[in-house]
């Protein structure tokens, strides 16, 4: 009957859903992929260790050498979990963007979503740079939460329009990033070397405290995606046919919004302004499982963690001197948008 | 189901106000669609019967007036019950690229659903009853993208069966279809009235089609009712004259027998006066 579905039903109790039937095949391809960039990454560094060995380690067995477990653990794992959800996090974001605004070419990073956050943490690390790093995240977070509120209610007319909110948004986000570059410009130089690292994008250094900060935000904000993939699918079909069909159009939409803002406002502070994997994992899960939400949330998702975890090995891996992941991400998310931009112009 | 034919009217409006903007398009209007007929709203361009569609489905909000729905305010209503007794197909709707037919009829079930129960036997069961009632079921797991424009307006109405209302509201469903595949989906309409007793009220701009599928016939003039009955009593060269400026003639449909307008228009203004 419903070849193309799988469908997971509890009896007794009142749960049931169904995702395309492609989806655990390529969800488990997607982590296996990002499995083998974790175990090149934990062994790639100064000190090298073998594949194996960083298996071992992970897997809590005994090793050759009584080190292992202190550089894998403490020092390399931290940073690359960090990869991983915030490459998670910026690509539900951007699905949920994208799906809320009709617009493929719609991300967290073009309606002004990370440009709020990466000015006010640049804000700090400029005017304030004696205030502790630690509230840096906060400060990231709600600057994202100021301006994407501010879109909000400037696109706000008897109604939010999906193309209000993006034009609003753009406009935004070169205000918000003219301040920014402002900013770096008159600031003091070594404060400003220091946020520009940060705007780059980067997981350089991050530690087990930041895994945990970061951890609740993308478990949360993501389970809650996952909870509200109806309500997106139903969006999806345009303002009036989901409001004939019994959605509170506003209320979900707004809902939507700032779960994605959490995520995307999480991700950015954690580690700066990693580019345009809200824009390019919602594309690829789109082309490996279709548009339906219930399964490109999850492929989306697992496949923001695994370009962040590769764009980051690849940017230590590549050159002598180490490259902020953003950088990368950037060098393959630019041509990407522009064939986007090209593709949806020929149609 | 048949009793609910003899119900009284589910879905009425009293002293209804509509308009964008500043602009009132429906002014006062007091209208009431009768249960388990088909109710064919006919009007020139611009006339408001779209917008007393959209007001019925509640999509707009009034300006002065209410929409009842089984005697209450529906602005009252939760908006999930309302969508599991009306449903309404917008005109033109557009569905996201690459959704198949089968995602988009599971659409329609959506007021059935919470957080926790997304796809329930039930569910399935509509949405395949829907499939095979118009005939969707071979082409379900397409693509709507591939479809032919007929295929793709029945897709969407199989969504709103899967919604599994009562009243059926639809914003001419029969634009850009070709003539066959237009008569295609009045018939199937007219099936679902028949069969399932569903009470549906449409826009449809061709008069002779309104005719004969309509059990009562609206004609809407500047935001106002002109007229409504059943066609053989409304539709006179009178009507057709006042509501879109048209010179015609009426004669009987050779087949249903229907009211039939035939236009003269200015090539045939002389012939006409000719005939006289």
């Amino acid at each position: 009957m419903t070849k193309q579905w799988l469908i997971i039903r509890l009896k007794g109790f009142p749960v049931s859903f169904y995702i395309n039937r492609q989806v655990p095949g390529i969800l488990l391809a997607i982590a296996l992929l990002t499995l083998a960039g974790i175990v090149i990454s934990l062994g790639y560094g100064e000190y090298q260790i073998p594949p194996l060995e960083v298996i071992k380690t992970l897997l809590g067995l005994e090793t050759t050498n009584p080190d292992y477990p202190f550089i894998i653990n403490t020092l390399r794992l931290p940073r690359i979990l960090v990869a991983f959800l915030v490459g998670t996090g910026l690509a539900i974001a951007g699905t949920i963007i994208q799906g809320i605004t009709r617009n493929p070419l719609a991300a967290p990073g073009i309606i002004g979503v990370n440009a709020g956050a990466s000015l006010s943490a640049v804000s700090l690390l400029v005017l304030f740079p004696n205030a502790p790093i630690s509230i840096l995240p906060f400060a990231a977070m709600v600057g994202a939460l100021l301006v994407s509120l501010l879109i909000y209610f400037l696109a706000w007319d008897g109604g939010s329009s999906p193309i209000r909110l993006i034009l609003v948004g753009v406009g935004f986000n070169l205000i918000v990033n003219a301040i920014t570059n402002l900013m770096v410009t008159f600031g003091d130089i070594n404060n400003v070397s220091q946020a520009l690292v940060w705007l780059a994008g980067s997981v350089y250094g991050r530690n087990t405290e930041q895994v945990l900060a970061l951890l609740p935000w993308i478990g949360i904000f993501g389970i809650l995606a996952l909870l509200l993939a109806g309500e997106l699918n139903t969006l999806n079909l345009g303002d009036d046919t989901a409001r004939c069909l019994g959605s509170k159009v506003e209320w979900q939409r707004g809902l939507l919004l700032l779960t994605s803002v959490a995520l995307a406002g999480a991700s950015v502070a954690t580690a700066g302004a990693v580019g345009f994997v809200g824009l390019m994992a919602p594309h690829l899960g789109r082309q490996l499982v279709g548009s339906s939400h219930q399964g490109l949330l999850p492929v989306a998702g697992a496949c923001g963690g695994m370009l962040v975890v590769w764009a980051d090995l690849l940017g230590r891996l590549l050159f002598a001197i180490e490259l902020p992941c953003g950088i990368i991400t950037a060098a393959i998310g630019a041509p990407y948008f522009l064939y986007l931009l090209i593709q949806n112009r020929a149609q | 189901m048949n009793q609910k034919k003899n119900s009284l009217n589910r879905l009425k409006t009293k002293q209804l106000t509509l308009g964008y903007d500043n602009k009132p398009i429906v002014v006062d209007l007091n209208v009431a669609i009768a249960t388990g007929k088909i109710t064919v709203l006919v009007g020139a361009n611009g006339c408001g019967k779209s917008t007393l569609l959209r007001g019925l489905a509640r999509l707009l909000k009034p300006r002065g007036g209410m929409v009842y729905l089984d005697g209450k305010a529906i602005y009252k209503l939760s908006t999930k019950t309302v969508a599991k007794r009306l449903g309404m197909l917008p005109q033109t709707p557009v569905a996201p690229e690459g959704l198949t037919v089968r995602d988009l009829v599971a659409q329609g079930r959506y007021p059935h659903q919470n957080w926790l129960q997304q796809w329930s036997a039930e569910d399935e069961r509509m949405v395949e009853e829907a499939l095979t009632i118009t005939a969707m079921k071979e082409l379900s797991s397409r693509s709507l993208d591939s479809l032919s424009g007929g295929q793709r307006q029945r897709a969407w109405i199989a969504m709103t069966l899967a919604q599994d209302t009562d009243i059926l509201l639809l914003d001419e469903p029969t634009t850009y279809l070709d003539l066959s595949h237009q008569v295609d989906l009045l018939d199937l309409l007219h099936e679902l009235n028949e069969n399932k007793g569903k009470t549906i009220a449409m826009v449809l701009h061709d008069l002779n089609l309104a005719c004969r599928y309509a059990d009562h016939l609206i004609a809407i003039k500047q935001g106002r009712i002109y007229a409504e009955g059943a066609p053989e009593q409304i539709m006179t060269v009178n009507m057709v004259q006042d509501v879109f400026n048209l010179d015609c003639q009426i004669v009987p449909d050779p087949i249903a027998g229907t009211p039939m307008c035939i236009p003269i228009g200015r090539k045939l203004k002389s012939f006409s006066s000719l005939n006289k």
